[in-house]
């Protein structure tokens, strides 16, 4: 099959997030970037679904700047055959689907992944989005994907439980836990993606519906009201009395 | 002009988020000057349908089509698409839930309409509409200006108090052009898991962390949850080394949550576990370890060894239940 994957690039989930002093940027300086852990699920499920059908490409597909190069070329380690970079800054999720719409909707894939979400900023647009815009079926949290003739037999979360589903290829997929684990890159991968292509592309599409106005750290809490082991009597009337939650 | 809502069917009935979103399109409509058409799609009774009207819906557009009584995000995106079309919405409100997600992003094209996925309080509207959405995980909130003529807000449940302060609202019975065509994708089969509270909507959640030592030991975790009413979730690592399905994986990369209590049994408090738990209201930790991380967010902290705390917290929690 011929797939192609989306790469977000996201601050280290051990980041401490802060903001600038006007609330208007995210403080970049020192943040370590990793690929989005959910887009890591698609590049290795993509990679897997090909060993399976004995054959096939994938492709990774970055909407963003020169920094983000590092991930890709790790995307190509881990195995993707090609990479794409669309050179622009993403201004949210809209922008970031028409781009990869634009990009995708005359080379015949069978079928793009994303990740559920991206961690950074939560969006979770980008596969129902690209579905909408290339009109294809979007299906979206897979736990589960196999194929076979033109179809796939999916595995999703549902509120309240899991369904069984199929879907006829071409279709965008978005990636939950579960569907597998991440492969990590190996030397002899680390080498063959150095000459790997790596293909950077100007924006086609350019449009966003959003901005960010202004930014918000959480309110700081007030503080833990420590008790004793015995007093668990003392805690059930705290929560009922004072937090009023039960 | 309207606010529209997207009130999910659950075989015929409505579930909380329900009632949330049409309390909070209500609250937007109002500083519009406008009102609510809350829309239903799939098979129910007419008398629970107008029950929206409880929560400040003007009218219930209802398409009792039988074709949509299970979810399919194509299928219902045209079907809402139209009906939001057909009343002129300005605002098209849904829940954050598993549904709504698969649903916003394909209607947010159809209608061109800017979406705030994740929305936790009601926008600002004065010239132009800005609503609150958290951002990294629950690590910080993002104003997103919404730039477009019609826009979308998925609201995050649990963040909006449900008013019911209105009367049953008219239902008003429309037959949308939905078809075979319509539906992408087939549903083979939907395993609901019964006798669980869904996490995703849960108003109080114990959760546990590779403190319990074992899955032998969550039967504690699990009364305390029967006891409270309240759902089961669990750390990373414990889903992981199968000790708990992975459903109850909360953190950045799993289920991020905002119980009004959530009560961490274990759970050391690293940075992408907070990530998903601390937009929660009231936090309770127990935890050996005065140090963990846990106790700088907690409300309440209990020093101590969950396996002699949880027996004595959850006689107490039975004793409380029984009495009020
Ligand atoms: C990319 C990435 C993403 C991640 N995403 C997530 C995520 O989404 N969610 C998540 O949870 N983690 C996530 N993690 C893992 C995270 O860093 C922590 O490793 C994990 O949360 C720790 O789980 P824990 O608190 O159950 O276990 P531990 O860190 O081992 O803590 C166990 C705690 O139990 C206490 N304890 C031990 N015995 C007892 C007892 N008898 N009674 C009471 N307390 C006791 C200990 O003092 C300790 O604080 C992620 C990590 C990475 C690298």
């Amino acid at each position: 099959m011929k797939i192609l994957v989306c790469i977000s690039n996201v601050p280290d989930t051990t980041t401490k997030i802060s903001f600038s002093s006007d609330n208007k940027e995210f403080n970049k300086a020192g943040v370590q970037y990793i690929i989005n852990p959910y887009d890591e699920l698609a590049l290795t499920k993509a990679l897997e679904l090909n060993e399976a059908a004995g054959g096939g490409t994938v492709t990774a597909i970055h909407v963003g700047q020169v920094d983000a190069e590092p991930n890709l070329r790790k995307a190509l380690a881990v195995g993707a055959d090609d990479a794409v970079r669309i050179d622009t800054a993403p201004v949210d999720g809209f922008f970031v689907a028409s781009e990869i719409a634009h990009f995708a909707k005359d080379k015949g894939f069978d079928l793009i992944l994303c990740g559920r979400e991206s961690i950074d900023y939560n969006g979770g647009m980008v596969a129902g989005m690209l579905g909408e815009l290339l009109d294809w079926p979007s299906v979206n949290v897979i736990t589960s994907i196999t194929t076979s003739g033109g179809e796939a037999h999916l595995e999703r979360d549902i509120d309240g439980g899991r369904e069984v589903l199929k879907a006829k290829l071409p279709f965008v997929g978005s990636c939950q836990k579960e569907l597998t684990e991440p492969r990590i890159p190996n030397m002899r991968g680390i080498m063959m993606a150095r000459s790997k292509p790596l293909l950077v592309l100007p924006a086609a599409t350019n449009t966003a519906h959003t901005q960010v106005a202004t930014y918000a750290a959480p309110a700081p809490k007030a503080g833990c009201k420590f008790l004793e082991p015995s007093q668990v009597e003392e805690l059930v009337q705290l929560l009922h009395t004072e937090a009023k939650v039960i | 002009m309207a606010v529209v809502v997207f009130a999910e069917n659950n075989a015929g009935s409505f579930k909380k988020a329900s009632f949330e979103i049409v309390s909070y399109a209500a609250a937007i409509a109002r500083m519009m000057g406008t009102s609510v058409t809350a829309v239903v799609l799939g098979s129910m009774e007419d008398a629970v349908a107008s029950e929206l009207g409880t929560y400040g819906a003007a009218k219930v557009v209802k398409a009792a089509d039988a074709s949509l009584d299970t979810f399919e995000s194509h299928a219902h995106a045209k079907a809402l698409a139209e009906v939001a079309k057909s009343e002129g919405a300005k605002v098209v409100v849904l829940a954050n839930t598993y549904a709504g997600k698969a649903l916003a992003p394909r209607l947010s094209v159809k209608l061109s309409a800017a979406l705030a996925s994740g929305a936790v309080a009601l926008p600002e509207i004065n010239g132009s509409f800005t609503v609150l959405r958290s951002v990294f995980s629950n690590k910080g909130f993002a104003n997103i200006q919404l730039d477009t003529d019609v826009k979308i807000v998925s609201l995050t449940p649990n963040s909006y108090k449900v008013v019911a302060e209105g009367s049953a609202a008219p239902v008003e019975n429309r037959s949308l052009g939905i078809s075979a065509v319509d539906f992408k994708s087939t549903s083979v089969e939907v395993k609901t898991v019964t006798g669980k509270i869904p996490l995703t909507e849960a108003e109080l959640v114990v959760s546990a962390g590779r403190g319990m030592k074992g899955p032998e030991n969550w039967h504690m975790i699990e009364e305390m949850a029967t006891i409270l009413g309240a759902a089961t979730a669990c750390s990373k690592p414990v889903s992981d080394m199968h000790w708990r399905t992975h459903d109850e994986h909360v953190g950045q990369t799993g289920i991020t949550i905002k119980p009004n209590l959530y009560i961490a049994i274990g759970i050391s408090g690293a940075i992408q576990h907070l990530a998903g738990v601390s937009g929660s209201k009231v936090i309770v930790a127990i935890n050996t370890d005065k140090e963990a991380p846990f106790f700088k967010i907690a409300d309440y902290g209990i020093v101590g060894d969950a396996f002699e705390v949880l027996p004595k917290l959850n006689e107490a929690l039975s004793k409380f239940k029984a009495a009020n």
